[in-house]
């Protein structure tokens, strides 16, 4: 049965992947609006940076942001500065990280949602008197709604699944950053294969459930 | 719109060729903008919309200036007082028809009643629509919401860009009727882009024609029409000709009516049972001209005109502008082998063979 402990690591990735999925579709919507529309010479080595995480080891991006969350890096020396907590070895820091490691998987649904809807619905909607802005709350927004979702579930569903990036930065900190994936790979080192199978055919189920929902709302989805 | 005429100065590269057009169009009625594919006509409809911006660019609507680069003036689309109709009608597809409606009526702060929304629905024949989602709609259902979706805002200008032109024929002469229907019943200038000469025959009081970026023509229809048909392709069967016609006669046993014109008896094909007046289309191409009256034809349409123009294209056709005994102008196609033969010259008079009269499937 699993134990108070396994639920502990449960609650830790639901409630990492709840915040990440959040504030990346908050920072990845503009970001995938921008690099959708944009003409700037900006777009493909932007475009590449956030594609990065899906080509590289875990271990290279945990080794960066280790680097640049540490004292004597760019976002350690922020974190000094205001006299908070160094990120290493902490909710936030795991929270940053996932930011960058799961961003391709929400920018690159909503950015191809954007780009399959063109320019003329928001030409229609300008010459129906909306602003850019109105435009894309009432317009691109709702239309892009099937590359949002997708994005939400994608993103969701790869933070809970992160393993490399989560060891780097966060370690195995019960409570603070001991997620789902980590305990798994804690009770294998320790033999307790028992203990291992409960988590890890939870998150075989989790992810089956995940992409079923996705790929059968493609298949029956109105706008597909 | 007052006295309100439109100047419209527009220079820009686009595409291999660059507009350059400087025009002054009337405050209302329909202006065609004709011209084959990659003419510039979209472009400068664009630009009228403010959608594409001409680095020169100058545009008055009346007494508003929506674009004057000169003094650094550009009102940005949203806030100028136009409707525009696309091609492919453009619904929100995320919206129903009435949603659809509501989008711009709203943004301009215009009420129903403001908007006259129910006799336009009715006018259009679309208030049955209301709930319906667009992909449930007809292309022509579609088209027809697009044009109430835009004359809802109470424009002062509406710019259509080939709103036919994504429909088959048969949804085409759907639409038809209610767009000559606007243009009786609207205050407004609509400038109309298109590349089907039957439909500016049969919709715009004026054409502009425009080649590679520029003007190349410009006046009535059917006047500039002939010549400049030429430029789009299978343009040349495609002048037409409408008449205005009394209705005298319905032959019930042969399922024909009679209609009486100045220049002779018209007969057409239908029971016209409801209608005192009429109106009706005929091809250029259906036009036949002879310099005696034939006597035994199975052409039962013969009028009485005299050639006032001559267009002589470089292919097998040419086009005769013919004035009609009351004063209408009628063009007819013939080939310029008849034309030679025939020894057809400006004064002539002639008899004019109508081969098949349709009538316009609007009633007056």
């Amino acid at each position: 049965m699993p134990t108070s402990e396994d639920f502990a690591a449960i609650w830790l990735t639901l409630k990492l992947a709840t915040i990440v999925t959040f504030l990346l579709l908050l920072i990845g919507g503009p970001l995938a609006w921008w690099l959708a529309r944009t003409h700037s010479w900006l777009k493909g080595p932007l475009g590449a940076v956030v594609a990065l995480p899906l080509v590289l080891p875990p271990t290279v991006l945990g080794f960066y942001l280790l680097l640049t969350m540490g004292p004597h890096g760019p976002l350690g020396r922020l974190t000094a500065f205001l006299g908070v907590a160094p990120l290493p070895f902490t909710f936030a820091g795991l929270v940053v990280a996932s930011l960058f490691y799961s961003l391709p998987f929400v920018v690159q649904p909503i950015q191809n949602a954007f780009e399959a809807m063109g320019d003329r619905p928001l030409e229609a909607a300008a010459t129906l008197r909306a602003s850019p802005l109105d435009a894309f709350f009432t317009v691109a927004l709702p239309l892009a709604r099937p590359g949002l979702v997708t994005a939400a579930i994608l993103g969701f569903a790869h933070t809970v699944g992160e393993f490399g990036v989560v060891l780097m930065i966060g370690g195995a900190i019960p409570d603070k950053t001991r997620v789902v994936s980590v305990l798994i790979y804690d009770q294998v080192e320790s033999m307790n294969y028992e203990r291992a199978h409960w988590l890890a055919g939870g998150m075989l189920l989790f992810s089956f459930c995940v992409l079923l929902a996705l790929y059968g709302r493609r298949r029956n989805g109105r706008y597909g | 719109m007052a006295d309100g005429a439109i100047a419209a100065r527009f220079r820009l590269a686009y595409s291999g060729f660059t507009l350059d057009v400087d025009l002054e169009l009337p405050g209302r009625g329909v202006t065609a903008l004709f011209g084959p594919s990659g003419s510039g006509k979209s472009t400068a409809l664009r630009c009228m919309a403010g959608l594409a911006r001409a680095p020169d660019g100058l545009l008055k609507i009346g007494s508003d200036v929506w674009q004057d680069e000169a003094h650094g003036v550009f009102v940005p689309t949203h806030r100028r007082a136009l409707g525009m109709v696309f091609q492919d009608a453009s619904l929100f597809s995320h919206l129903t028809v009435k949603g659809n409606l509501d989008y711009g009526m709203t943004r301009a702060r215009v009420t129903a009643a403001e908007a006259g929304r129910d006799a336009l629905c009715e006018m259009l024949d679309i208030a049955a629509l209301a709930a319906r989602w667009p992909d449930t709609l007809s292309g022509g259902e579609r088209q027809r919401v697009a044009i109430a979706r835009a004359l809802l805002t109470r424009p002062q200008l509406l710019l259509m860009d080939e709103p036919l032109a994504s429909l088959d024929v048969a949804r085409r002469l759907d639409v038809l009727p209610y767009l000559e229907r606007l243009r009786d019943e609207l205050d407004i200038p609509i400038i109309y882009v298109s590349h089907a000469p039957e439909e500016v025959t049969r919709i715009a009081d004026e054409a502009v024609v425009l080649d590679r970026g520029r003007v190349v023509a410009r006046g009535a229809p059917l006047d500039v029409l002939p010549s400049a048909s030429r430029l789009v392709e299978g343009g040349r069967f495609g002048v037409v000709n409408a008449l205005k016609a009394r209705v005298v006669a319905v032959d019930d046993a042969y399922g024909v009516t009679r209609l009486a014109h100045p220049a002779g008896e018209i007969l057409i094909a239908a029971r016209l049972t409801t209608q005192r007046e009429a109106r009706v289309v005929m091809r250029a191409t259906d036009v036949a001209l002879a310099m005696s009256e034939p006597r035994d034809t199975s052409v039962r349409t013969i009028l009485r005109g005299r050639i006032e123009k001559i267009d002589a294209t470089e292919s097998a056709l040419a086009f005769v502008t013919l004035t009609l005994v009351g004063g209408d102008r009628l063009v007819s196609a013939i080939t310029r082998l008849a034309l030679d033969e025939l020894r057809l010259t400006v004064g002539a008079d002639v008899f004019v063979l109508v081969k098949s009269v349709a009538l316009d499937e609007r009633g007056l």
